[in-house]
C-alpha cells in the first residue's frame, strides 16, 4: 500500500438535492456521504467530478464558499458525464477531487471595490460564487451591480435566488435581459453586450465576465468602449481538462495551465497570451 | 572508478539482477534495441540507441489509477497503489537521462504525482556513455554530454572492458555490490574514450544547431510565425513523434470497465491528435496547424518559460528517424529560429 497522497484519486460524493433550472440545466447539491462539506474552497474553483464508468469532468463550483453546508454544481447538459449527471437521482453517489485553480481576488483585488457582473447563459454558475460571497461580506464591497441575460426566460439559471435575495439586497442591482420577447416577460429584450452599453455603467468599478465566448468578446469591446481599463476586468476560461493539476497537458494557452495558473485570468493577462481558447 | 573486462558483464548483470529486476538495451527481433528484462542469455545491444525511450519505467504508457465498485447508487473507491519494488534500468543514453529531468519537473512538481514518484525512487538509473553517435543526433544543443556522466552511475564501454562510476548514493549502493566482480582504476581510459566521443560529436552535421532564439518569454514573436502554415502541412497527426518522445508527458484519464467493476487508468495522450483538446462547446486546436504548433511551442518556449529555462528536448533524434513525412524539432528550429541556424 502506498500512502502517499494523490490528487487523482477522487473523494467520495452524494447528491442530495438536484433542482431544475432550466430546460437543460440542473443544480446539485453535493456532500460527503456522513453528510458534511467534500472540502473547503475560494470562489471561482472548480472540482473534477465522476461517474467510474462514465469519465471524470470539470465543473465550477457555484456555491459560495461561505456555504458551510455543501457544494452545489449548475450543470448543463452537453455530453457524456453531464447527460449522465442529468438523469441521476438523489442519493446517487459520485466520486469528487479538487479544489482547482486560482479563485477570484476576493480578498484584495476586490476588496473596497464596486463589483459589476456580467454572465451569459450557464455563464453565471461561476459567478453564483463570487456573488454570493461578496453578498455574503457585504461590508467588503461597494456597490454591485449583476447584469445576466439568457436565450429566454426559462433559461435563467438560479431565477428565484435573483428574485427573492439577489434583487431585495441593499446596494445590489440586478439587470436581467433575454434575447428575444417572450409572453409574460416585462423585462429587458436584447443580447448582453448591447444591454451593458445601454446600462453604460460609470468606470468606477471592477467587471466579472463570464459566458458564451462570442458574449464576453463583443462585452469587452462595449465595456472598454465605455472606459473600462482591461486591468478592471476579470473572467474565467474553460478549456478541456483531465489532470487538474497541471501535468496531462491539454488545456494550456501559450505557458499557462487553465487548471492551475486560472482558471481566473485579467484582460490584460490575456492579452499576453495567445489566442487559443 | 572502477573496471571490469567486458567478458564478465553476465556475471554483473546476473548480480545486480539478484536484487531486482533489471532492464538493458538487448537486441529485438527486427536487430533494433528494445529494453528487455535481463535474464540468461540476454545481451546488452551496442545500438546508439533504443526504439522506445525509457520514460516507460517511470511513466508507463498506460497504467492503473484507482478501482472502483458500483452497487446501485453507491460507489467504493479502492485505492490500488502498491509500493513498487526496486529496479535498475541499465545502458540508458545521456540524452535519455536528461529527459528524466524534464519529466521530474512535471510530475514531482506540487501536487506530486505519487505514481511516478515510487517509480522514480524505487529505480536506479545506469547510464552508458556514447562513442558513436549518428547523424540525427544532437544532444550538444542541449548542452547534454553524451561521454559524460550522469545518472546514479555512469558506465563506459570499450572494446575489452566496462568502466563504472558511481555519481550518488543510489549508484554507490549499486557499485558495492559488484565489488567482487570489478576492481578500482584510474580515469586515462575514459578520458581518451570521451576525447573520442567529443572528435565525433563536432562532425555530426546538426552540431550548430542553436536553441539562441528559443526559450521562455518567445510566445508573441513565434506563435504567429507565418512558417507554422508550410512546416504542418504535410503533418498526418499520426502522433509517432509523442510516443516516441522521451520527454512528451501529456496523458488522458480514462474509465474501463471491467464487467467486475471500473478501472481507472491513464495512457499517454498526443496534442497531434484532433480531439485533444475537443469539448462540448468547441475545440480550441481546430486544425494540424495549432496542434502541430502547440508541440514545438511547448518544447522550445513553454517548457522553458515555467522551468528556469530548460527545453523540453534532448537531442536523442527519435522524431527524426521516425516521423512518416520526415518532419521534426530540427527542421522546425531551423525555419522558425532564424538566423542563428540557417
Amino acid at each position: 500500500m502506498n500512502n502517499r497522497e494523490e490528487s487523482l484519486i477522487p473523494k467520495l460524493g452524494v447528491i442530495t438535492d438536484v433542482r431544475i433550472d432550466t430546460p437543460d440545466i440542473k443544480t446539485f447539491r453535493v456532500v460527503t456521504p456522513d453528510g458534511k462539506k467534500v472540502f473547503e474552497h475560494r470562489p471561482g474553483q472548480c472540482a473534477m467530478l465522476s461517474i467510474p464508468g462514465v469519465g471524470e469532468a470539470m465543473f465550477s463550483i457555484t456555491s459560495s464558499p461561505t456555504n458551510t453546508e455543501y457544494m452545489e454544481f449548475s450543470i448543463k447538459k452537453c455530453g457524456c458525464v453531464t447527460e449522465w449527471l442529468h438523469q441521476a437521482e438523489v442519493g446517487q453517489q459520485i466520486t469528487i477531487r479538487g479544489p482547482y485553480g486560482k479563485p477570484f481576488p476576493v480578498d484584495d483585488a476586490f476588496a473596497g471595490q464596486n463589483l459589476l457582473f456580467i454572465a451569459g447563459g450557464v455563464g453565471l454558475a461561476p459567478l453564483r460564487s463570487v456573488i454570493n460571497y461578496c453578498r455574503d461580506n457585504r461590508d467588503k464591497y461597494g456597490e454591485i451591480d449583476i447584469v445576466y441575460g439568457s436565450r429566454s426566460k426559462d433559461d435563467l439559471l438560479d431565477y428565484q435566488e435573483i428574485i427573492n435575495e439577489w434583487s431585495t439586497d441593499s446596494g445590489v442591482r440586478v439587470h436581467l435581459t433575454i434575447d428575444n420577447p417572450q409572453e409574460g416577460w416585462d423585462g429587458h429584450v436584447g443580447f448582453v453586450p448591447n444591454y451593458v452599453k445601454e446600462l453604460g455603467f460609470d468606470t468606477n468599478k471592477t467587471a466579472v465576465l463570464c459566458g458564451p465566448p462570442i458574449m464576453i468578446k463583443f462585452t469587452l469591446e462595449g465595456l472598454c468602449s465605455l472606459g473600462f481599463e482591461k486591468t478592471q476586468i476579470y473572467t474565467t476560461l474553460e478549456l478541456k481538462m483531465k489532470c487538474g493539476v497541471g501535468k496531462c497537458g491539454r488545456c494550456n494557452v501559450g505557458s499557462k495551465y487553465v487548471c492551475k495558473d486560472g482558471p481566473v485570468f485579467r484582460f490584460d493577462e490575456l492579452d499576453e497570451l495567445p489566442d487559443e481558447y | 572508478m572502477r573496471k571490469c573486462s567486458l567478458n564478465k558483464m553476465d556475471a554483473v548483470f546476473a548480480e545486480i539482477a539478484k536484487a531486482g529486476d533489471l532492464y538493458l538495451p538487448a537486441c529485438g527481433h527486427d536487430g533494433k534495441a528494445v529494453y528487455t528484462k535481463w535474464q540468461e542469455g540476454v545481451c546488452w545491444s551496442d545500438a546508439v540507441n533504443t526504439v522506445r525511450s525509457p520514460k516507460d519505467f517511470f511513466f508507463p504508457q498506460m497504467e492503473n489509477l484507482v478501482e472502483f465498485k458500483t452497487a446501485g447508487k453507491n460507489i467504493d473507491i479502492i485505492d490500488i497503489r502498491d509500493e513498487k519494488a526496486d529496479f535498475v534500468v541499465f545502458g540508458v543514453r545521456p540524452c535519455d537521462v536528461k529527459s528524466f529531468e524534464v519529466l521530474d519537473r512535471v510530475f514531482l512538481q506540487e501536487p506530486v504525482d505519487s505514481y511516478y514518484a515510487s517509480r522514480r525512487e524505487h529505480g536506479t538509473v545506469v547510464s552508458v556513455a556514447c562513442t558513436k553517435p549518428v547523424e540525427t543526433c544532437f544532444c550538444t544543443t542541449f548542452g547534454i554530454d553524451a561521454a559524460g556522466a550522469c545518472g546514479d552511475v555512469t558506465v563506459w564501454k570499450t572494446e575489452t572492458e566496462v568502466f563504472w562510476q558511481a555519481n550518488t548514493e543510489k549508484g554507490e549502493t549499486l557499485l558495492a555490490k559488484l565489488e567482487a566482480l570489478t576492481e578500482a582504476c584510474d580515469e586515462s581510459a575514459v578520458e581518451d574514450q570521451q576525447e573520442k566521443t567529443h572528435a565525433i560529436m563536432n562532425k555530426l552535421p546538426l552540431k550548430d544547431l542553436s536553441t539562441e532564439s528559443f526559450g521562455g518569454g518567445k510566445t508573441n514573436e513565434f506563435f504567429n510565425a507565418p512558417e507554422w502554415k508550410e512546416l504542418s502541412e504535410a503533418c498526418l497527426g499520426c502522433g509517432t513523434c509523442t510516443f516516441v518522445c522521451p520527454t512528451c508527458q501529456c496523458y488522458d484519464i480514462k474509465d474501463f470497465n471491467t464487467g467486475n467493476g471500473v478501472v481507472r487508468f491513464r495512457c499517454w495522450d498526443s496534442c497531434m491528435y484532433s480531439d485533444f483538446t475537443k469539448m462540448a462547446h468547441g475545440n480550441p486546436r481546430l486544425t494540424q496547424l495549432e496542434r502541430f504548433r502547440q508541440r514545438f511551442m511547448h518544447k522550445l518556449v513553454y517548457y522553458p518559460e515555467n522551468n528556469d529555462g530548460l527545453f523540453s528536448c534532448v537531442g536523442c533524434g527519435r522524431c527524426l528517424a521516425k516521423c512518416p513525412i520526415s518532419m521534426n524539432i530540427v527542421k522546425v528550429m531551423k525555419k522558425i529560429g532564424g538566423k542563428e541556424n540557417e
